[in-house]
């Protein structure tokens, strides 16, 4: 299989990289335009802000060759957040795949820290991407901003509210959590993302 | 809901794991990342890898490693130890680290957190703490009492400081980091349990998470740091290395206990 993760000014890539190589992949990590249409799945990871990563984006004529993928898409973290409709970090107008707006996470208590970073659980996972997981699997987080749920949740998480911990939407999947730093459990998501047809 | 993390620590030097392990089913006891493969299956949250070296040579030695590391472990690691300046932090981002813990340099030079949290975010920058309680009343539950006289310390523990724990916290905390790391000096080495009143003064007071360190001997400190300390997540080194606290036994604990962990 023909994967591609796409390059840009984020961090966190190699980890994704390095993650599809333990599964037997050898991933074309670039910002070619035709080799990422060309790939039969492509990768949009990352972690970051969202404004100097969609400006990056824009400034490299990415953002059009994102939305307009045809074959399977998997946003992580703040590739998840880009694929949205507006950020409130930096008041940042995003890709618009899915509808829907990321929010700051605004704290309740003392035991809610900015950002969540950790282990936390999915819920009423519905897609693909979670074949054969029984409820309340562990996965790892590390954001500050989140997208409520909506129609295109297809899990949620606990964390000071219930959010979207993954979207989906024709061939746009998403994540919130780091399926690539989230041991077994993330190679599964993994695994079935690249069986997707 | 959110686990509480079980983080353990690894000291290395020329590449090498330093404290011994008696963990029989490793081949290389001293392999830094065969016992980090076996701490992730265990169930370890996280891992936090310390490079002691000190010489130019055990730097580089170290950055290979942390590039070994990222390929072959699937859980999130944090390293630490001779980071100086930016550069540091970039190189061993770029080898794969998913995030630094500085402690002398941002003492030394405290706009080093706000320019990791601008370069990097925030979510890479931990910023642990050695710090000392200088009054030595200790209360029965073997915490020391007064909180005002904590002193932070450099170098290893070597050289005290102007500034107090709390408020280095607070400007830790303000700077831009994404996790403290504390470590008492008092509970150190001695495993009777970490220093609860002093990290929970700590995590209620602060926005970010808060690890505790120095002081784990029993199963039951572990609950005692989550449940009265308020830590988000405890570090230790020797119980686990000489496998006095197996992972998978103190996990199967502390949800017995009420804890939320990953399981």
């Amino acid at each position: 299989m023909n994967l591609a993760i796409i390059k840009y000014n984020a961090g966190n890539i190699g980890s994704v990289e390095n993650a599809v190589r333990r599964l037997g992949i050898e991933p074309l990590v670039t910002d070619n335009v035709e080799l990422i249409q060309k790939a039969d799945r492509v990768i949009f990871p990352g972690q970051g802000e969202a404004h100097s990563t969609m400006a990056y984006l824009k400034a490299h004529g990415l953002d059009q060759v994102i939305v307009n993928l045809k074959q399977p898409v998997l946003g992580i973290c703040i590739g998840m957040q880009l694929l949205c409709r507006h950020s409130e970090e930096q008041d940042t107008d995003c890709l618009g795949v899915f509808d829907v707006d990321v929010k700051r996470f605004i704290p309740q208590r003392h035991e809610d820290k900015v950002p969540q970073m950790g282990w936390n659980t999915i819920e009423d996972v519905k897609s693909p991407l979670f074949e054969g997981f029984s409820d309340k699997e562990f996965v790892y987080f590390i954001h500050s901003f989140y997208v409520p749920t909506c129609d295109w949740t297809n899990a949620t998480t606990d964390y000071i509210q219930p959010y979207s911990a993954a979207l989906h939407k024709d061939n746009f999947y998403a994540t919130q959590f780091h399926p690539e730093k989230s041991g077994k459990v993330g190679e599964r998501i993994l695994t079935n993302f690249f069986k997707i047809k | 809901m959110l686990a509480k993390r079980i983080i353990p620590c690894l000291d290395i030097k020329d590449g090498q794991t330093v404290k011994g392990t008696n963990f029989v089913n490793l081949r290389h006891a001293g392999d830094p990342i065969e016992l980090g493969k076996l701490y992730s299956e265990q169930g370890a949250d996280e891992l936090v890898y310390l490079d002691i070296t000190a010489s130019h040579e055990g730097r580089k030695t170290f950055t290979e490693l942390v590039k070994r590391i990222a390929q072959e472990i699937n859980i999130p690691f944090t390293v630490g130890g001779g980071i100086n300046e930016l550069s540091d932090v970039d190189r061993l981002l770029n080898a794969g680290a998913d995030k630094v813990s500085i402690n002398s340099a941002a003492l030394r030079r405290p706009e080093l957190i706000d320019e990791i949290a601008k370069n990097f975010g925030s979510q890479v920058c931990v910023v642990a703490i050695d710090a000392k309680c200088e009054n030595d009343t200790i209360h029965e539950n073997g915490d020391p009492m007064i909180d005002g006289d904590w002193v932070c310390y450099v170098n290893g523990g070597r050289v005290p400081t102007q500034y107090n724990l709390f408020d280095w916290a607070k400007e830790v905390n303000e700077r831009g980091a994404g996790e403290i790391l504390f470590t008492s000096m008092n509970h150190d080495g001695v495993k009777k349990g970490f220093a609860d009143v002093a990290l929970r003064r700590l995590a209620d007071s602060l926005t970010i998470p808060v690890i505790a360190s120095g002081g784990a001997g029993a199963k039951e400190h572990f609950r005692d740091t989550f449940i009265n300390g308020h830590s988000d997540a405890a570090l230790a080194a020797s119980v686990f290395h000489f496998g006095e606290i197996p992972i998978p036994e103190l996990k199967q604990y502390l949800a017995s206990e009420g804890v939320s962990v990953r399981l």
